[in-house]
C-alpha cells in the first residue's frame, strides 16, 4: 500500500492531494484569479502560493485524516511550468519530506495528468488529447514512453483561448476557459476563421491575430466598407462560439488521425480545457462514429490538481523509482517523452 | 456504380472512407470524405471541399514532377468522393519499417535515402504534402521480392503548392515527428531522409533546412506552463 501526498503548483492553481492506493482521500485546490483583461505573471503567482500553500496542507491533512508518520513518500511538480511557482511548491515540498523524514519525487506535469485521467476513467490504453492553458499535444504510450504524435507548433489552444478573453475583457472567474464556454451557448452566427492542421499538428497563433484583428477593427471604418451594403456584425458571443467551433474541430481531427494512425480505439481528454463541454461533446461524436469510447473528467480533476501529482508519483514509486536529494531540482521544460514508464509493462 | 451492399471499407481515417468500387468497369478506389457531424456544417462543407480540391492538384502537379502517385479517375464534390487508381499489392512504409529489422541497414538506408528524395523532389517543385507519415507512403512491389518496390506517395487533403521554406520546413518537422512517434526503433532513419533530402531539394535545400532547425526549436523550447 502506497499513501503519497502530491504539491502542485506549476501555473495560477495551487493544490494539494493525498492517495491510497488509487483512492482520492484529499484534493485541495485554490486558483489564483486576475481581474478581466490581465493575465497571471509568475511573480504574483508565486507570491499568491506562498500565501496560500500551508493552509492548503493543513485542509488536506485534515480532510484525509492522514497522518504525516503514515505517508510514504512526497511527490511535486518538477516541470513544465513557470519557474517561480514551481520553485514555491518545490521548496515547500522538499522541507517537509525532510521534517517528515519522508523520500521525495519529481513529478512531470504532463503525465500526472494523463495517469490522474487513467485512473478516474479506467480507460487502459487510450490516445490522449492533453489540452490546457499551456499544453496541446496528443499522446498515445508504446514501448515505456508517453510519446507526443501531435502538438501545437506555436501557442497552446488554453493560452488562445485565455487571451481571447483578455481581449474582449471576459472574467478570469472562475476561469477564462469556462466563460467562453458560456458566453458561446448565447452565439449562434459563424465567422469563418483560419483553420489551421498541419498533419497531426495544430497552430493556433494565426487565429487569435486574426480574431484579435477582427475585435479591434470591430465598428472602425475601412477601406472597403462602402463597398459592402450590409456590414456584417458578430457579437462577442458569435466571436466565441466560432472560435470554439474551430479550434475544437481542429483538435478532434488530428485526435482521429492520430488514433488511425496508431489503430486505437479510446480517448482520453484531460487537462484544463478537457473539461469544456462542447470539445467533450465533439469527441463524442467522432467517436461513435468510428466505433471508439472518449473518457473525459471534470473540473475537479482535469484542471491541475495535487492528486495527479500524488497519484503518478505513487505509481512512480512503487516501480521502483527514486530520487536523490542533490536532483530535487525543478524545469521549466520537461517533455512527456522524456520520462521512462516504468509502472506500464503493455 | 456498385450499389451499398457489395461495399468493403478498407480503411477509415481521419476524414474518409476509403473502400473499393468500380469506374468505366476499371477497378478503383474510392475515398469518401464523408460528412463529420462533429464539426458545424460550414466548417465541414469548407474543409471537405478544399481538401477534395488540394488532393487533386497536388496529385497532377506531382504527376507533372514525375513523381509517383496514385491516377485520379473522377471526383465529384457533391457527393464529396474521388475515384483513384488502387494498388492491391501495397503496402504501406509504416508497416514495411515494422516488419524490417533494425539491423537491416541496408533496406533501411535504401527506404530513407528513396524518402529523402522524393519529398526534395516534391519542395524543389514546391509541393507541400502537409501529412508527410510513413502510412501516407505506398510501397507497391514490383516482383515478387518485397524489397523491389515503388514508392507511391498518397493522401494529399493537406497539400499545397507554395515556395514558403517555412511552410516547407514545418513539412519536414511534420516527417520527423511521425518517425520519431511511429518508429521508435529505429532513431536514424530521419538523419538518412534529410541527408538525401538535401542532395534532391535543388531549390533551396539550404535555407528549409534552416527553416526547419528554427520549427524544430519552436516546438521544443516552447515552455510548456500548466
Amino acid at each position: 500500500m502506497v499513501i503519497a501526498i502530491g504539491f502542485e503548483g506549476s501555473a495560477n492553481k495551487i493544490g494539494v492531494g493525498i492517495v491510497r492506493d488509487g483512492e482520492v482521500l484529499a484534493n485541495v485546490r485554490r486558483t489564483y484569479i486576475t481581474p478581466p483583461g490581465e493575465g497571471f505573471l509568475p511573480r504574483e503567482t508565486a507570491q499568491h502560493h506562498r500565501g496560500v500553500i500551508l493552509d492548503i496542507l493543513k485542509e488536506a491533512l485534515e480532510v484525509s485524516s492522514i497522518l504525516p508518520k503514515d505517508i510514504d513518500v512526497v511527490c511535486y511538480t518538477k516541470g513544465p511550468g513557470m519557474a517561480p511557482p514551481l520553485l514555491t511548491v518545490a521548496i515547500v515540498a522538499r522541507t517537509i519530506a525532510q521534517i517528515w523524514n519522508k523520500p521525495l519525487l519529481g513529478v512531470n506535469h504532463c503525465i500526472g495528468h494523463i495517469e490522474m485521467g487513467r485512473l478516474i476513467t479506467k480507460a487502459e490504453n487510450p490516445t490522449v488529447l492533453y489540452v490546457s492553458g499551456g499544453n496541446t499535444q496528443i499522446i498515445a504510450y508504446s514501448s515505456k514512453r508517453y510519446r507526443i504524435f501531435g502538438e501545437t507548433i506555436d501557442i497552446a489552444v488554453g493560452n488562445c483561448l485565455d487571451r481571447f478573453a483578455r481581449i474582449i475583457k471576459l472574467s478570469n472567474d472562475p476561469s477564462p476557459g469556462y466563460n467562453i464556454e458560456q458566453l458561446a451557448k448565447s452565439g449562434s452566427k459563424f465567422l469563418p476563421l483560419p483553420y489551421c492542421v498541419k498533419g497531426m499538428d495544430v497552430s493556433f497563433s494565426g487565429i487569435l491575430s486574426f480574431i484579435e484583428n477582427h475585435v479591434r477593427n470591430a465598428g472602425k471604418q475601412t477601406k472597403n466598407s462602402k463597398k459592402d451594403k450590409v456590414q456584417e456584425t458578430y457579437t462577442h458571443a458569435d466571436l466565441c462560439f466560432s472560435l470554439q467551433e474551430t479550434i475544437f474541430a481542429m483538435l478532434v481531427e488530428t485526435t482521429e488521425r492520430a488514433m488511425a494512425h496508431c489503430g486505437s480505439e479510446e480517448v482520453l481528454i484531460v487537462g484544463g480545457v478537457g473539461c469544456n463541454e462542447r470539445l467533450q461533446q465533439m469527441m463524442e461524436i467522432m467517436c461513435r462514429e468510428r466505433g471508439a469510447k472518449v473518457y473525459a473528467t471534470d473540473e475537479r480533476f482535469c484542471i491541475d490538481n495535487g492528486v495527479m501529482i500524488a497519484h503518478a508519483g505513487a505509481e512512480m514509486f512503487g516501480s521502483g523509482t527514486r530520487m536523490h536529494w542533490n536532483e530535487a531540482t525543478i524545469t521549466q521544460r520537461y517533455r512527456t517523452d522524456e520520462v521512462e514508464v516504468t509502472w506500464r509493462n503493455d | 456504380m456498385s450499389n451499398a451492399t457489395d461495399i468493403i471499407i478498407l480503411k477509415q481515417g481521419a476524414e474518409a472512407r476509403l473502400y473499393i468500387s468500380e469506374f468505366n468497369s476499371q477497378k478503383c478506389l474510392v475515398k469518401e470524405r464523408f460528412r463529420k457531424t462533429y464539426r458545424l456544417p460550414e466548417i465541414d462543407k469548407q474543409l471537405s471541399g478544399e481538401r477534395m480540391k488540394a488532393e487533386s492538384k497536388a496529385i497532377s502537379r506531382c504527376q507533372a514532377a514525375g513523381i509517383l502517385v496514385p491516377r485520379i479517375y473522377n471526383m465529384n464534390l457533391n457527393d464529396r468522393k474521388i475515384y483513384m487508381e488502387y494498388f492491391d499489392r501495397a503496402v504501406t512504409a509504416k508497416t514495411y519499417i515494422n516488419d524490417l529489422s533494425p539491423e537491416n541497414e541496408e533496406q533501411l538506408n535504401r527506404i530513407g535515402e528513396m524518402i529523402g528524395s522524393i519529398v526534395g523532389k516534391m519542395h524543389a517543385n514546391n509541393i507541400i504534402h502537409g501529412d508527410l507519415t510513413t502510412s501516407n507512403i505506398l510501397l507497391n512491389p514490383k516482383s515478387d521480392d518485397i524489397h523491389d518496390y515503388d514508392m507511391i506517395f498518397i493522401d494529399f487533403g493537406l497539400a499545397h503548392y507554395g515556395q514558403s521554406t517555412e511552410d516547407k520546413g514545418v513539412d519536414l518537422y511534420v516527417l520527423e515527428r511521425a518517425l520519431l512517434s511511429a518508429h521508435s526503433s529505429v532513431p536514424t532513419i530521419f538523419d538518412i531522409i534529410l541527408q538525401s533530402y538535401k542532395l534532391h531539394n535543388s531549390n533551396g535545400a539550404a535555407d528549409v533546412i534552416s527553416k526547419f532547425e528554427d520549427v524544430r526549436a519552436r516546438g521544443r523550447k516552447r515552455t510548456m506552463v500548466g
